[in-house]
């Protein structure tokens, strides 16, 4: 399961209706008018949401323009220099390239397998439910559950990978060398993520009419070309919904994964951006470049969801 | 028991979109009063302002003598049977027609003994102890009709209660309905965009159309003296035919054809003239007629409708098995059955006809000559 | 045709290995001792050290501090999961009400300050909300694990859907039967929810029960470590031994995620109905 507390996406049907139905006026005709008791409903969440919520996110924007005293001794405002030393800083704009290129294959590989499985799953009869039990079984592994898992995999003594690595001339050293300490955890998180995608596009599936699925056998004979031109059209939706959520696990959801590998030595170790914004607050307490790491993540996460919201949920009408 | 007064009531909805436009309808203490009228036409908005779930932006309701405006629904002693049926899923049928008494503090012993005698009334006994997801759709009607009963109230609203039913159990809950009502005497508005239910329900009708009454009256009246062409072609089936039509004196010019009105024409001019499928027959050689242009025909077995045009105005005729099809066919009509209308603004023009009392037993079957 | 199916269930088997195998393997590797992990590599096959690795797990007391047994983890994981799952609950329960079944006069705001959290994720305001809880002092307490997970809008956002979808006339025929809104949500809402309550308490549950990066922050103290918190320790603890204690780390997984998988497995119906569920 997902870390990301106020992320709508990892109710997996949440994610789905949160698009466009958003709208702020009351749902129903007829309404209860009293002059206390919705007050008094709504202030424990919100008194929750400004506690944890609101005032760490304000925080988190105004010290991104000071320098903290490590020790506690006060502040200096600095202005906009925290954000310029993180765009200036090589070695972040190294963990930026590889959380980009490390999401873009996590999405890529979670995704293409997820829908594979989906599909043919789709076309059994026999031992669907079977397959449906065991494909889903893992979803709700945490992240460092996984992670430990596939630390053994790729253990140096004992880890069955890096034993039919070497059978092709390859001397696997996760933990150590960056190349693939990097394949290891895309290994992990490809494989924690499959089942989600695997649910998400056996559902698009399924809840493909069976009168449209009747028409298509009728107007189109091969199979092949009939997932092509019908089927995976009327999967769009699903998965534009699921490139946006696979998007965001691969950016804050794997911070578990990532963790647990590299084991509190990412000097030689690929992280990525969220790992940082931890590694520099909590470890190198410097909060500010951390504040202003995380503002920079909130941009990032502000536009996936706008981009959401906007192309995604717009062009694509449900039936 | 008890008469409802509605005055002057409007709704406006935030926004300046005008629901219900300044209606009166006075009901006496046990009627049962139908509002009837299209989709959007305010009918269900008007009841629910009886019922206290809606605001009513001007004008007053009175319940049982009592200005109900700013109550709760709950104090303003009404039951409302809805299309949906509002069971509670989660509660047993008992539990439901319950509810509303416990709520009220009614002592058990006579909850019990209402339940008992609701569940007799409505046939209901067997399921009382089931949750409504086990029971059919008219089964589901009546816990929904019993829930009513039992709380005595001095008015049952329903809101188109029988929508969600099956063309069959439509026609026999209807009845049912109306025997309860005529057993109970309570005072009862009934919703619906289906004219027939309203026509077979009503003490009165009230014929709605955006917002404003188009026309109050017994089913009958409603059917023989429609004060509008709205009310003329939504009220029977198959719908009054409506023509464009000029007067001249006495003489009446439909397309092409002329007829002589016998002296019932009301002043000259450009009138829109409607006529009930059932009025017209086949003309006599040498008559007076409409030269009828057959388009096509419907069986209905005991007779036919069938469907043409005078001119280029469509008109429907209702003719005998007996009478002989062709293409072109001559149709006449008593003059006293032609209803004439305003061309612009479509209300009811008085004719020098026979009075109202006299036309109804002028309706008689018309005479078919073979 | 009956080559394609062949085809078919050999990319689900394939699917099914991949995801499957290394659970399975965690599983049994467990169950053999640590030295025979190390000379023999992962294991397929049933060990004899079952009982003794996960007594060990369970009931030593590990850790810096030596006040942490594997049982209190697992405890400690119930209470922030089954907490964080009621606490959720009942605050979005409420505020889900108000928002749905009130004529507020701040709707609107409430509505945005509400859904705005889910724009957000934890991680980017981790650091001030870390601070937060030292101001307010209460790391190490459950109460910190937890309300803090609080704020988010998912459960609010999702009940409110689900209030939505509940007929507007139950809440007609209710206050015909003179039921007020106190009376409505407890004889009427509640029940009506009892499903969703349940689904949700499962979802979070899970949710919380896999929580990481917080606890990791919030609890020093080893008394309040929690499941995910003690994969963390035995990682750390094991670098530089000769032997790692493969077998206690792989008993650790499996305890970890043991509940949420037999969760998902035995509720998968419910998870995936929730899938194809629309708004109605």
């Amino acid at each position: 399961m997902a870390y990301v507390a106020s992320s709508p996406r990892f109710l997996p049907w949440l994610g789905r209706r949160a698009g466009s139905k958003v709208v702020a006026e009351g749902a129903k005709r007829v309404q209860f008018s009293s002059p206390v008791l919705p007050y008094l409903c709504l202030a424990p969440q919100l008194a929750v949401i400004f506690i944890f919520f609101y005032r760490p996110s304000v925080q988190a924007v105004s010290s991104s323009f000071y320098i903290e005293d490590p020790f506690g001794f006060g502040s200096t405002f600095v202005g906009m220099s925290n954000y310029t030393d993180i765009l200036a800083s090589a070695q972040y704009r190294g963990i930026a390239l590889f959380t980009v290129v490390f999401t873009a294959l996590v999405t890529f590989f979670s995704l293409s397998i997820g829908l594979l499985l989906a599909v043919k799953a789709d076309a059994v009869i026999r031992g669907s439910s079977a397959y449906k039990t065991m494909l889903i079984s893992v979803y709700a592994i945490a992240a460092p559950v996984a992670a430990l898992i596939g630390m053994m995999f790729f253990d140096q003594h004992i880890g069955p990978f890096v034993e039919v690595a070497s059978w092709f001339g390859w001397d696997m050293r996760v933990g150590l060398s960056y190349f693939d300490t990097a394949f290891a955890m895309i290994a992990v998180a490809v494989w924690k993520q499959v089942p989600y995608n695997f649910i998400f596009f056996l559902s698009g599936l399924q809840s493909v009419p069976v009168a449209v699925r009747e028409a298509a056998a009728i107007d189109c004979g091969s199979g092949l070309r009939r997932f092509r031109t019908v089927t995976l059209p009327l999967l769009a939706p699903t998965a534009f919904f699921l490139l946006v959520i696979n998007v965001t696990y691969s950016l804050f959801d794997t911070f578990g994964i990532i963790d647990v590998m590299v084991k509190d030595k990412s000097a030689n170790n690929p992280v990525t951006l969220v790992y940082k914004v931890y590694e520099d607050g909590f470890r190198g307490n410097d909060l500010g470049s951390s504040s202003a790491q995380s503002v920079i993540l909130m941009l990032v996460v502000f536009v996936l969801t706008v981009f959401q919201f906007r192309f995604i949920e717009r062009r694509i009408h449900y039936t | 028991m008890a008469s409802i007064d509605i005055n002057r009531v409007s709704k406006t909805y935030a926004g300046g979109n005008r629901a219900v436009h300044s209606v009166d309808i006075t009901i006496g203490d046990g009627e049962f009063i139908v509002l009837v009228g299209p989709s959007g036409c305010g009918k269900s908005t008007l009841l629910r302002m009886v019922a206290g779930l809606e605001e009513i932006t001007e004008g007053e309701v009175k319940i049982g003598g009592r200005v109900v405006n700013t109550l709760e629904p709950a104090e303003r002693d009404i039951a409302m049977v809805f299309q949906n049926y509002a069971l509670y899923p989660h509660m047993t049928v008992r539990q439901n027609l319950e509810y509303g008494l416990k709520n009220r503090n009614t002592p058990r012993a006579e909850i019990d003994a209402r339940v008992a005698e609701a569940a007799r009334m409505l046939e209901i006994s067997p399921y009382l102890d089931r949750k409504p997801r086990a029971l059919s759709g008219g089964q589901r009607q009546r816990v929904a009709m019993g829930r009513a009963i039992i709380r005595k109230p001095a008015a049952f609203l329903f809101d188109e209660p029988l929508s969600n039913l099956d063309a069959k159990l439509r026609v026999s809950m209807r009845g049912e309905i109306r025997r309860l009502q005529r057993r109970l005497g309570t005072t009862s508005i009934y919703v619906t965009h289906d004219q027939l239910e309203a026509m077979t329900l009503a003490d009165r009708l009230v014929v709605l159309n955006d917002g404003r009454i188009e026309q109050i009256g017994s089913p009958l009246e409603v059917y023989h003296e429609p004060a509008s062409t709205f009310v003329a072609s939504f009220i029977g089936a198959p719908a009054m035919s409506l023509v464009q039509a000029e007067l001249h004196g006495d003489r009446l010019a439909i397309g092409p054809s002329l007829l002589n009105l016998d002296g019932y024409a009301p002043a000259s001019g450009p009138v829109t003239v409607g006529v009930r499928a059932e009025d017209l027959r086949p003309a006599h050689a040498g008559e007076e007629a409409l030269a009828f242009r057959l388009d096509y025909v419907e069986e209905l077995g005991a007779h036919r409708l069938v469907h043409g045009h005078v001119g280029d105005q469509a008109l429907v005729v209702t003719l005998p098995l007996a009478a002989v099809l062709q293409d072109e066919m001559r149709l006449a009509v008593d003059p006293r059955r032609l209803h004439f209308f305003a061309r612009e603004s479509g209300s009811r023009l008085a004719t020098a006809g026979l009075p109202p009392v006299l036309r109804q037993q002028a309706m008689e079957p018309a005479e078919m000559p073979g | 045709m009956q080559k394609n199916r062949l085809f078919d269930h050999l990319v689900l088997i394939l699917g099914s290995l991949f995801l499957m195998v290394p659970v399975v393997v965690a599983f049994m590797t467990s169950t053999h001792t640590a030295a025979d992990i190390h000379s023999n590599g992962l294991s397929l096959a049933w060990g004899d050290n079952f009982i003794e690795t996960y007594e060990k797990v369970l009931t030593r007391e590990g850790g810096f501090t030596g006040q942490v047994t594997g049982s209190r983890m697992v405890m400690n994981s119930f209470i922030l999961g089954i907490g964080f799952a009621i606490g959720k609950i009942v605050l979005s329960m409420l505020a889900a009400y108000a928002i749905v079944y009130f004529r507020l006069r701040f709707a609107t705001l409430a509505f945005w300050v509400i859904f705005t959290t889910l724009l957000l994720p934890l991680e980017v305001r981790i650091m001030p909300s870390y601070q937060v809880m030292s101001n307010l002092g209460l790391l190490n307490s459950y109460m910190g694990l937890i309300v803090p997970l609080l704020a988010s809008a998912t459960g609010t956002f999702y009940f409110r859907q689900f209030f939505k979808s509940v007929p507007d006339e139950l809440l007609e025929a209710a206050r015909i039967d003179g039921a007020g809104p106190i009376k409505f949500f407890i004889d009427v809402l509640v029940p009506l929810s009892r499903t969703m309550i349940a689904a949700i308490f499962i979802i979070m549950f899970v949710y919380g029960w896999n929580q990481y990066l917080w606890p990791m922050l919030m609890t020093t103290d080893e008394r309040f470590f929690t499941l995910m918190r003690g994969i963390k320790q035995i990682l750390q603890v094991w670098i530089g031994s000769q032997i790692p204690d493969y077998n206690e780390a792989f008993a650790l997984a499996v305890l970890a995620m043991l509940p949420p998988v037999l969760i998902v497995v035995v509720f998968q119906s419910w998870f995936i109905k929730g899938l194809t569920e629309n708004d109605k």
